[in-house]
């Protein structure tokens, strides 16, 4: 099959980056299997339980960038119970072990110590890049190993890290001559020194990207700005001064001086009246988050009248539907919008966005193709009139404060409003649905939706048919993730094989009971099935036909895991 | 725009139905696939296809057709009835736990702001206590509500942002950073050129720093930076500088 020589083939796979497309490539045939594995450098896996660290080593022989994810995307929301797993010591351990010359690793919702970094800086000679994405364990202990030992550090990236000790001392840590591209430790809730802060900015010459955390006052923000003209992503720390004071005009006239940023986030906190400062750069902007700002609408419609060029927006719902409909028609080239519920706190609080929000949005930016909403209602009107204006959408992720309210204006189920989403959308790969639904709309996404990998339902269906229809219709579904609904053990077994051809089920607070789950671990052994209940011990006595509060299952090739908590139940 | 109905053999919605439906039945993954294809084909009756086509054109008309979904699936009714639907309602609003899904990550953030936002809200008294703040050397005067700081350090923080672009010499970004530091305060009577004091109720003119801070709020009237030589002549510099000794 192979006209050419070992060499021009690798030279041609170079060209192939994606995860996806090496994946196919590798299953054409042994010779290309042979030659892609030699030849890959950067791996991806889903499920850090889904394959040993080992095997992975054997596999790669030149691998350079490993990318794990640890916990699946419900442990973002209290439903997993601590100390679950997805520790990355074991992994980092076997690289080191077999001396691979480590360059990347980024990890999302896994558990990385001190003792994790520590080795890691001490082990990889030429390790240039850590994204640590919503991951725990770890201090800036860890983080002062990391800054010390890895001479060649580009990217240190720490994104929605939840603990912090207040030690600020890490950042001294750099070497003299850094040459770090990119900071963002803008999740850190401790203080930082600010002098050792500009002292690194000031010898980073290649600083492209820094995100400050809300500890970093206006004051330094301007003295960063002023060393660091050259940045293209920045994170705003705290953005409060008192108006007219000097600090601040300082700032504003270093701002218009940063003609290359293009990203822009933080704000951890703003006032209103700073805000114009900014608004000299916003006209280059092509990424916007003030998904932690809080601002009143008219200052944020003020701001966003600048921001024409304007690609992705992450913003909260205080903006309004009037403010959308000023995104609307600034934003053209609109492409990936979310909208944050800013008040949850205060559940009294009825501002928020609706669906005609919604709608103003997909008439002035057909561009769109990533959503994230919070809203306080939705009909199927509104659906209807967005799967027709933008028919582009890869990622739909739509949830009602009240999870089953139906069509305010109809009282209907929310079916034809969603289904007329997965039909008119061909592309979409990830939907979240909520409000009032029924099976029908399962029935839809199983039949329209043929891209779709990404499913999260919540208190939706009425039998396990829903299910059913979706399991069966959905090819090339990855990931289902269910909460809340009706669903038992004769949705759960109907089609056993299918589950190993995605990555995971989750299925909390349905119908499913402990003797169906014992049977589909039995019957699949490449599928890990877990359940769980909170922190109580596990009780194996307990009767089969018991509700499992909480279902995890996933296939793996190693086994299952030796890690598990008590309150784990690996069946 | 193409629905993608793909014209497959006539069959009732009900028989799919039943294949889908029961527990334990062999079902071959080909037959599936064409039982999905099946069920689709119920929408393709010309009623279905109208139905289906008018969802994608109708606007605001929609609500109306979408009303009657039981009409014009008739069958999905019927084959509700043949199977043992799971008749669980859902969960009220009340039991569903973690709704929305906020990260928590998300949730802490807000929550530490919000609390340093009311912070800040109950800091804006009532009872403002304006007081007019000079420096020598400034071209104009500036006025503080003293009621929005809770400390020296923070007054401090407040007055080297205010005037930092009058300071000369040995007040500039190291010597800034010395006045705003509250330990180095004494020291920075020793090393530059500035002294912080203000006017008391009984009109006498005392060093910034000496009596507790809420007794300091009650009884300053005006504040004034005075330059180190003016601060000799009246006397308050050498006291000053006998203090720091004391304390360091």
């Amino acid at each position: 099959m192979n006209c050419f020589p070992d060499e021009v083939m690798e030279h041609i796979f170079d060209y192939v980056t994606s995860q996806r497309d090496r994946n196919a490539m590798s299953l054409v045939c042994k010779n290309w299997h042979r030659l892609e594995r030699c030849n890959r450098k950067s791996v991806f896996i889903g499920n850090c339980y889904s394959i040993s660290p080992e095997r992975v080593i054997e596999r790669f022989p030149e691998l350079k960038s490993l990318a794990l994810k640890g916990k699946p995307h419900f442990a973002y929301f209290n439903l997993f119970p601590p100390g679950w797993g997805g520790f990355v010591y074991p992994w980092i351990e076997a690289l080191a072990k077999n001396k691979v010359d480590l360059e990347e690793l980024r990890l999302k919702r896994m558990v990385v110590t001190d003792e994790c970094l520590e080795l890691l800086s001490r082990s990889f000679m030429n390790f240039k890049c850590l994204v640590l994405v919503a991951c725990e364990g770890f201090t800036t202990v860890g983080l002062a190993a990391i800054a010390a030992n890895c001479r060649f550090l580009n990217e240190l990236d720490l994104q929605e890290k939840e603990v912090d000790d207040p030690k600020g001392q890490w950042l001294s840590c750099f070497p003299d001559s850094s040459s770090l591209v990119s900071l963002n430790f803008a999740c850190l809730q401790g203080e930082i020194n600010l002098g050792a802060l500009e002292s690194l900015v000031a010898r980073s010459p290649n600083l492209k990207s820094l995100r400050l955390n809300h500890t970093v006052p206006l004051s330094a923000l301007q003295r960063i700005l002023r060393q660091a003209p050259q940045l293209v992503d920045l994170g705003i720390g705290s953005f409060i001064h008192v108006p007219n004071s000097e600090t601040y005009t300082k700032l504003k006239n270093t701002i218009i001086k940063c003609k290359s940023i293009t990203s822009l986030s933080g704000f951890f906190e703003v006032a209103p009246h700073c805000l114009s400062a900014i608004y000299p750069i916003c006209m280059n902007l092509t990424a916007l988050d003030l998904s932690y700002a809080r601002i009143q609408s008219r200052a944020l419609i003020k701001l966003l009248r600048h921001c024409g060029k304007l690609q992705r927006l992450w913003i909260m719902d205080c903006i309004g539907d009037t403010g959308l409909g000023v995104v609307a028609s600034t934003c053209k080239d609109l492409q990936e919008l979310r909208v944050f519920r800013s008040a949850f706190i205060d559940r009294n609080d009825p501002l928020g966005v609706s669906e005609k929000g919604l709608v103003e949005i997909s008439m002035g930016c057909p561009k769109l193709h990533s959503l994230i909403y919070f809203c306080q209602r939705m009909t199927n009107a509104a659906l209807i009139t967005v799967a027709r204006n933008c028919p582009n959408f890869m990622c739909f992720r739509l949830w009602i404060f009240d999870p089953v309210k139906p069509d305010p204006d109809t009282m209907q189920p929310l079916d034809e409003g969603f289904g007329a989403i997965v039909q008119s959308c061909r592309q979409l790969r990830q939907l979240s649905l909520s409000g009032q639904l029924t099976d029908r709309v399962f029935l839809y996404i199983g039949v329209y939706a043929e891209q779709l990998e990404m499913l999260s339902i919540a208190c939706a269906g009425e039998s396990d048919k829903a299910m059913l229809y979706v399991l069966n219709g959905c090819k090339k579904l990855r990931k289902l993730k269910i909460r809340n609904s009706p669903f038992g053990d004769t949705a759960l077994l109907m089609d056993i094989e299918k589950y190993e051809t995605m990555r995971s089920l989750w299925m909390s607070s349905c119908n499913v009971t402990i003797g169906a789950c014992k049977a589909l671990a039995e019957k699949m052994p490449r599928l890990n099935v877990e359940i769980f209940n909170e922190n109580e011990k596990v009780d194996c006595s307990v009767d089969d036909g018991k509700k499992v509060k909480k279902l995890y299952v996933y296939r793996t090739l190693a086994g299952r895991r030796k890690d598990a908590p008590e309150h784990v139940w690996s069946l | 725009m193409e629905v993608g109905l793909k014209k497959k053999e006539n069959m009732g919605f009900e028989e799919t139905e039943l294949r889908l439906g029961l527990p334990g039945n062999a079902v071959s993954a080909a037959t599936e696939e064409v039982v999905r294809k099946r069920g689709f084909s119920e929408t393709d009756t010309d009623d279905e296809t109208a139905a289906v086509d008018l969802m994608l054109n109708l606007s605001s008309k929609e609500p109306t057709t979408g009303a009657d979904p039981t009409d014009k699936h008739n069958n999905l009714r019927k084959e509700k009835t043949l199977l043992p639907a799971d008749p669980a309602k859902p969960p009220a609003k009340a039991q569903v736990v973690g709704w929305p899904p906020v990260r928590s990550f998300r949730k802490n953030m807000l929550a530490v702001q919000k609390s340093v936002g009311e912070e800040s809200e109950k800091n804006r008294s009532p009872n403002p206590s304006f007081v007019k703040v000079s420096m020598d050397g400034a071209p104009y005067l500036r006025k503080v509500d003293l009621k929005m700081y809770k400390s020296y350090r923070e007054l401090s923080d407040s007055l080297g942002n205010m005037f930092s672009s009058f300071t000369i010499g040995n007040c500039e970004s190291q010597g800034m950073k010395d006045f705003m530091n509250e330990s180095k305060l004494m020291d920075l009577l020793n090393s530059s050129d500035y002294v912080p004091t203000y006017e008391d109720k009984d009109g006498d003119w005392m060093l910034v720093g000496d009596v507790p801070w809420e007794m300091f709020v009650e009884s300053c009237k005006r504040l004034r930076i005075m330059k180190g030589k003016e601060a000799i002549g009246l006397g308050l510099a050498p006291r000053a500088m006998a203090k720091s000794k004391n304390r360091s």
